[in-house]
């Protein structure tokens, strides 16, 4: 079994806002997160995947081809893109690190057939990342 | 769904590495430069990673604001710009990454409760790095792979 990591990098803006909780609650939990024009970061995405070197190729998948899910699954939907407004799985969900990775496990999970997805990190800064491996 | 969450702090501190268990000429052997005796330091990086379950609520496995504060006040106000030879803490330990990794362990797990502590990586330099998943980790289980 061998690991496989792809990094990729994107640009997106999003707000913390959950609209159960009134306006001061919503303040107080998520602070300057809060502000509903949004604020932006660059982030960084590393999917890795895992499987059996294939012999005829070398490869636990093409790189190619996790590149082209990579951006056609994440990147074409999420870069330069106002997280709340423009990816659907956002409406209802806060975009916060932990989801972002979540969201970004359950685009990719479906769409990869060759090699098993074993984690998605994302970088929100460099002093801050989440890890998801897809446990329930 | 469970994600796992990992925050990166800095903090400067010195250290001379010297064991009261051995001789001057063996400790000389075995820590080097790092035996001087007038000490010397390190810019450290820390990372802390908790683990749990995403809050509905909130979407995060546990506020930011209450980790930073947590991880400033019992690791980097206590060690930050210290001699760390002269804290309590390393009285009769050695001050080497691997006991500051495991000290910086305890400190963490002993009061944080908004979250799981899986995991303290430390990094003395950009080229050496140590990890611990605590006293009842199995080895390599928390390491997922």
């Amino acid at each position: 079994m061998v690991y496989l990591t792809r990094r990729a990098e994107f640009s997106a803006s999003h707000y913390y806002h959950n609209p159960e909780l009134t306006p001061e609650e919503n303040r107080r939990l998520f602070g300057k997160c809060n502000n509903p024009h949004g604020h932006g970061h660059n982030y960084t995405l590393e999917v890795t995947v895992r499987g059996p070197v294939d012999a005829r190729s070398g490869f636990v998948m093409d790189l190619a081809e996790l590149k082209e899910v990579l951006n056609r699954e994440v990147l074409d939907a999420m870069d330069h893109r106002f997280l709340n407004q423009e990816v659907p799985e956002f409406r209802d969900r806060i975009p916060t690190t932990e989801n972002l990775a979540i969201v970004i496990w359950q685009r990719l999970k479906p769409k990869l057939r060759v090699a098993e997805l074993h984690r998605v990190r994302v970088y929100e800064t460099p002093d801050l990342f989440v890890d998801y491996y897809g446990e329930p | 769904m469970k994600a796992h969450l990992t925050r990166r702090y800095r903090f400067s501190a010195s250290h001379r590495l010297h064991s009261a268990t051995m001789s001057e000429a063996e400790n000389r052997r075995v820590y080097g430069k790092c035996n001087n005796p007038y000490g010397h330091g390190h810019n450290y990086a820390l990372e802390v990673t908790v683990g749990g379950q995403v809050d509905a609520r909130t979407g995060m496995v546990c506020n930011l604001v209450e980790l930073d504060e947590f991880v400033s006040h019992e690791v980097l106000e206590r060690f930050g710009h210290e001699n760390l030879n002269c804290l309590e803490a390393f009285q009769h330990v050695v001050p080497t990454t691997e006991n500051l990794c495991m000290e910086i362990h305890r400190l963490l797990e002993r009061g944080f409760r908004a979250a799981t502590l899986e995991k303290v990586r430390l990094e003395e330099t950009m080229m050496n790095s140590f990890e611990y998943y605590g006293p009842r980790a199995a080895e390599g289980v928390a390491s997922r792979e």
